[in-house]
């Protein structure tokens, strides 16, 4: 591995540039797709299409004063927001966006993220707890059991595929399914028959992670005003923005490598980088798609979702996986 | 997913939902007990959009009071316009025209029809489906331009006139009336059925929540596709028919669920009933004069009247005193959505926050017309 001073530099760069851009870019994309999808144009304002929109919202967020209400937790409540961005920043430096683009590759980086991404919800407690309002505690009640409920069957279906292929580590998974679409894992139907459900549990689980519609009970508008945001202002309100945008993308990520090869083209040509970030944006385009398509389903329905359906099936999925492998 | 609450009284917390929140539709206050998610006990606290209408009907003559009733329930206000008339018609002894009748029936059933697909967008919007908010308003605004070219204005109809109506209806507004008929009839199945009823989770939303009986429904007054929604076939069109229902040919849904999901089905079948009034107005529209000769200052006998209407809400009624001067002595108001809103708290209890806000939504809940 390349010791030089650069190389670290280099990549905190990139992976801040890219992270800065897909939190400003994929909130334009948003307001874009709905706007298609509910047959209006979006922002057209500021700048070409409204291209420049992220710029002035993100000028108009830092003008603003950062309000912190009396009979708040003045500590945990400016921690909250850094808390929210911060985890899902560093998820970047283990994930390969191709063979040769890695910061840093950790044996168990499929751990790591997952870790991080419990951070992530301890952010939304925080924020929820430390804000003093009934609607942000009970977000961050929400927050917590549906996070708790949503990792298992995740966790669940990642060790299927860690059993597949026999590492926690991100590039040896992406590796292992190089060659065409027939080696990825959603269709290694030799290894289990059940792969392409637990590619749909794992996408589901993410989305329910990064708490999406519908699955976006802790920022339900109707029912809770904004939920564990309904006290935060400014960049305060922004970095919760930021990082559910940067969440997503994780989560993107995670299931590109994890399901659909990484940066392996489905017909073995030029695989490279660019199918990476091909296979993010279709997931993420979905995501935003899902959002404005159906309405949002209710707390104890969610859980029960979780609980009743998806454990079962990844449960009777990560059994099939092991006879399987024990019989072939 | 009612279960029975046992807690102790310091494990509850109160939740001031509203004036001022998302899900409440204005400026209505439910004072929630929550124990965790569950509420223990609703009081929905009204007045804070009261402006002393009834009053302001004793301050002044008749003919003044006019606009007023439009600015109660604004999503249906050519029916409160209708209530009006129809009592101080019944009060002074007018005969009125029948084309009148005519264009009264057409612009009120196109009017319910707007106030219930404008319910259909909100009430999506409290359960999170921001799109068919914009598909819905997108039909409205088809029938807003229609009411527009007749009535003069969008929104607060003050259109109705003792003993007719103020403008003739012209072809442009008839051929666009049929016009608009076909094109909702072909969204119907596809835009409202198929993407939003038949969506899964809003089914497992509104199947079996908010449960209002027959009993209940009959004990608090409740009328209109409330009613509807709980098994009681009640409608004033049919039952106390007023101007020219009894000569269209329409049926009343019913469906006894009782449940969100039944209310919100008698809603989408009520759009479908007063299309086929209003296609069945269009096509027996008879010639003749709109108004008829009424003095400017009335003065009706002394006496008591009552007269009440449907609106989409449920039963208007309007109780008139008079004492022979040319204001009324009492007016009086009956508005529907004040009594549907009343079982909120017998029926809520027990219910979870997200359950009780789709519930709420369900009412059709329009505040000025509470608070009056």
């Amino acid at each position: 591995m390349d010791t030089s001073i650069w190389r670290p530099i280099l990549y905190l760069i990139g992976f801040m540039a890219f992270a800065g851009l897909n939190a400003a870019y994929l909130g334009w994309c948003e307001r874009k797709g709905a706007g298609r999808i509910q047959r209006r144009t979006g922002p057209m304002e500021v700048g070409f299409q409204g291209l420049l929109q992220p710029l002035a919202d993100g000028l108009k967020l830092m003008s603003k004063q950062l309000l912190v209400p009396t009979g708040v937790d003045g500590i945990l409540f400016r921690v909250a927001p850094i808390l929210a961005m911060i985890p899902a920043l560093t998820s970047f430096a283990v994930i390969p966006f191709a063979g040769n683009i890695q910061a840093r590759s950790v044996e168990l980086s499929v751990l790591l993220l997952f870790a991080l991404a419990s951070i992530a919800m301890m952010a939304i407690l925080l924020g929820g707890w430390a804000s003093g309002n009934k609607y942000a505690v009970i977000s961050a009640a929400r927050s917590v059991s549906q996070n708790l409920a949503y990792e298992i069957p995740m966790l669940v279906t990642v060790i299927t595929v860690v059993m597949i292929t026999g590492s926690m580590n991100l590039q040896d998974i992406a590796v292992h399914q190089q060659g065409g679409f027939w080696h990825w894992n959603i269709f290694a139907l030799n290894k289990s028959i059940l792969m392409p459900i637990s590619f749909i549990i794992f996408f589901i689980c993410s989305i329910a992670e990064t708490n999406r519609a519908p699955f976006d009970m802790a920022e339900a508008e109707s029912e809770l005003v904004a939920g564990f945001m309904t006290e935060y202002g400014s960049m305060g309100f922004g970095l919760f923005m930021m990082g559910e945008y940067l969440n997503m993308v994780v989560g993107a990520c995670l299931v590109t490598i994890l399901f659909l090869g990484g940066w392996d083209c489905p017909f073995g040509l030029f695989p490279g980088v660019w199918w990476f970030l091909l296979k993010i944006y279709i997931l993420l385009f979905t995501v935003i798609w899902v959002r404005w398509t159906f309405p949002r389903t209710q707390i104890y329905k969610l859980l029960n979702l979780s609980w009743k359906i998806l454990i079962p099936f990844s449960l009777v999925n990560l059994l099939v996986t092991a006879a399987f492998i024990k019989i072939f | 997913m009612t279960v029975p609450i046992e807690c102790r009284q310091d494990e509850t917390f109160v939740l001031n939902l509203g004036p001022q929140h998302p899900a409440t539709h204005g400026v209505l206050r439910v004072k929630l007990t929550l124990d965790g998610e569950y509420i223990v006990e609703a009081e929905p606290v009204l007045g804070y959009i009261h402006r002393m209408h009834e009053k302001m009907a004793e301050d002044r003559n008749f003919a003044q009071f006019m606009p007023n009733t439009a600015r109660m329930d604004y999503l249906h206000a050519l029916a409160f316009n209708h209530g009006y008339c129809l009592v101080v018609e019944r009060a002074a002894g007018i005969e009125v025209p029948e084309r009148a009748e005519y264009i009264r029936v057409i612009t009120v059933e196109l009017n319910r029809l707007i106030s219930h697909i404008l319910w259909w967008a909100a009430f999506l919007l409290d359960l999170g489906g921001f799109t068919p908010l914009l598909y819905a308003f997108d039909d409205r605004e088809q029938v807003l331009d229609l009411l527009e070219r007749v009535t003069g204005s969008r929104l607060t109809y003050c259109y109705f006139r003792f003993g007719g109506v103020y403008n003739d209806i012209d072809d442009e507004f008839i051929t666009g009336t049929y016009a608009f008929i076909k094109r909702l009839r072909s969204r119907m199945p596809t835009q409202y059925h198929a993407l939003v009823t038949g969506n899964i989770i809003l089914q497992k939303r509104l199947k079996g929540i908010g449960i209002i009986t027959e009993e209940q429904s009959r004990r608090y007054g409740c009328t209109g596709p409330v009613a509807r929604g709980s098994g009681i076939n009640y409608d004033i069109r049919k039952n106390e028919p007023y101007s020219v229902y009894p000569e269209f040919d329409f049926d009343v849904p019913v469906y006894h669920e009782c449940d969100s999901m039944a209310r919100y089905m008698v809603r989408m079948d009520e759009m479908e009933q007063s299309m086929r009034i209003i296609e069945q107005a269009l096509d027996k529209l008879p010639d003749g004069p709109v108004k008829a000769k009424v003095p400017k200052i009335l003065k009706p006998a002394e006496g008591d009247y009552w007269a009440s209407v449907e609106t989409a809400r449920g039963n208007l009624g309007h109780r008139l005193v008079c004492d022979g001067k040319k204001n009324p002595y009492k007016l009086k108001l009956r508005s529907p959505t004040f009594c549907n809103l009343s079982c909120f708290a017998e029926v809520s209890e027990g219910m979870l926050l997200a359950d009780a806000l789709a519930f709420m939504g369900s009412l059709d809940l329009v505040i000025p017309e509470i608070d009056r």
